[in-house]
């Protein structure tokens, strides 16, 4: 190996080795030009993928019970979003660490969400205006003890297990006491005319591009994990890594997919902390593999060596399949 | 070309003087450094060791060649706007060409990366060159990532709702959120592109500095 200090020369190092005439500048046009063909050909014959995304309003209109069902989960504090914890709140549900290592929760909190709030409370109480019978529903729930609260959203998220849609409106099999009932109709009203889509990501300035408060609530939802399912795209499927329809995805992620199918990350609750833990230090074994004994002698035991040099091999002293 | 260290006129007591102002400049030094490190011919060779005549050293070319796709691709892109690609012909015409040229991209450069590691391509010296081009892949996975969650339509949404829980399990997701558009499209066409295209240079300069490793022979250490 050549010291640092020692000065390279680069005429010694490739001392009796034959050349030949090359032309790096026109091998880089072909292949920019070749590329650019097959690029053209692949995006007129192939496409890409584009499903459009899915909106609230969307979800509202075609499973009307669900969204009904998630907003009250959201309410009632029960679905993964209104407990997940840092970086949107401060509850415990999604947080992750692997003994004394807590970097989640020392991060703590910088996307404030109040899912009760944020997904139902708030966009209602900008519904209300103009709709006396949503404002005395919505009055009546705030002004309530939690306790009561409580009570008039599990009733009545025990009734919606029975529900059906009836003309765009969700309808519980037996009247369920409290406002509930007005509540989630408005909200569900509100969301399939498109206006819970524009309330979720307002915000005090005009131009907005933040998406977190609406991703979180459809995230909660059972329809976007059905059309996820229909697509192939669950965590179990290989998750991220795949495309919908049938492009290639991000087919690079493999490794980083694959622990999430086996033992202990598929069974793990600090799942994806194990897996980001595991590819960091494979990533920091193949970025120092030349200084790695063992690691760095592979290529001699794998004779792929000999194709990548067949012709400088076939013109010179054949490799032996020595160790170094 | 003026070099300050042989072009001056004038009396030698001037002349002396000038000459040690010459080595104080930076710029002398900075030029002398980089023609000593990488003259011209080694930066653009017109002749090689004939093993590079290989397939294997193909992938990288072509891996450059396809980021010069993608780069152009995006910066049509961005430039007519995120709803141009979704509602125009044109515009997915063109979103179609960067996912194929990112796809290329990866698939040369995964290739190219295996076939420098079967060839042990940090030997004699090599090491910063097989690190630099390392941290081009994963600077890349990052600038991959970014552009699925920036598509604006349904696997974004998915891709970023599962990637969450993995990020935010580092305590990045305070500083990363990948369910703020914004903030990924902006990385996605401007920080990354910068940091992947100047990594790339970095790493050609490097394999252009020391030339293509020799072939592994037995009995010497890798």
């Amino acid at each position: 190996m050549i010291g640092r200090r020692q000065k390279w020369d680069q005429q010694a190092y490739y001392r009796g080795i034959p050349t030949a005439p090359f032309d790096l500048v026109k091998e880089v046009a072909i292949a920019v030009v070749v590329m650019l063909g097959v690029v053209l050909v692949l995006s007129a014959i192939l496409s890409s993928p584009d499903v459009p995304p899915v909106t609230i309003q969307g979800w509202a209109r075609h499973d009307p019970v669900d969204f009904v069902q998630t907003a009250t989960a959201e309410l009632q504090g029960a679905t993964l979003s209104s407990s997940y914890g840092p970086p949107y709140n401060g509850g415990s549900g999604s947080v992750q660490s692997l003994g004394p290592l807590a970097p989640q929760s020392w991060a703590g909190v910088h996307q404030p969400v109040n899912a009760a709030v944020t997904d139902v409370l708030a966009p209602l109480r900008i519904g209300s205006l103009g709709d006396p019978g949503l404002g005395s529903a919505l009055h009546q729930f705030e002004v309530a003890s939690p306790a009561q609260q409580a009570a008039w959203s599990s009733r009545y998220a025990k009734a919606l297990g029975d529900a059906h849609v009836v003309n765009a409106q969700v309808v519980v099999p037996h009247r369920v006491a409290g406002p509930m009932g007005t509540m989630m109709q408005g909200l569900l009203t509100m969301a399939r005319r498109g206006a819970l889509d524009a309330l979720l990501v307002r915000s005090s300035h005009f131009y907005q591009t933040d998406y977190t408060r609406p991703l979180l609530f459809i995230g909660d939802s059972a329809y976007l994990a059905d059309l996820a399912t229909q697509r192939n795209l669950l965590g179990s499927q290989w998750g991220m890594m795949n495309e919908t329809g049938r492009y290639p995805g991000q087919a690079w992620l493999w490794l980083y997919t694959f622990w999430y199918q086996i033992p202990p990350y598929n069974t793990a609750s600090n799942a994806d902390l194990l897996v980001v833990l595991t590819m960091g230090l494979l990533t920091t074994l193949l970025l120092l593999v030349p200084f790695i004994p063992g690691l760095r002698d592979i290529p001699r035991w794998v004779p792929i060596y000999r194709l990548i040099w067949r012709e400088h091999y076939r013109y010179s002293r054949p490799p032996d399949r020595q160790g170094p | 070309m003026l070099d300050a260290e042989t072009n001056s006129a004038g009396p030698p007591e001037e002349q002396t003087s000038f000459a040690q102002e010459a080595k104080r400049s930076w710029t002398l030094r900075l030029r002398k450094y980089i023609l000593r490190e990488l003259p011209p011919e080694h930066l653009l060779p017109d002749n090689e060791p004939a093993y590079v005549g290989s397939w294997v050293y193909v992938f990288g070319v072509i891996t450059i060649a396809a980021l010069a796709w993608v780069i152009i691709s995006g910066v049509i892109l961005s430039f007519f706007g995120p709803q141009w690609w979704q509602v125009s012909p044109q515009g997915h015409f063109v979103n179609s060409t960067h996912f194929w040229s990112v796809q290329m991209f990866f698939i040369f450069m995964v290739l190219h990366l295996w076939g420098q590691f079967f060839a042990a391509g940090w030997r004699d010296g090599r090491a910063a060159t097989w690190m630099i081009g390392l941290v081009v892949f994963l600077v890349s996975l990052v600038t991959a990532f970014t552009g699925y969650l920036s598509q604006q339509n349904f696997a974004s949404q998915w891709i970023a709702l599962n990637a969450k829980d993995g990020v935010n399990s580092t305590g990045a997701g305070a500083f990363f959120n990948v369910l703020n558009f914004g903030q990924m499209y902006g990385l996605h066409i401007l920080l990354f592109p910068v940091m992947v295209t100047g990594l790339v240079v970095l790493h050609i300069v490097w394999v252009r500095r020391r030339g293509v490793v020799k072939p592994l022979e037995p009995g010497i250490a890798s």
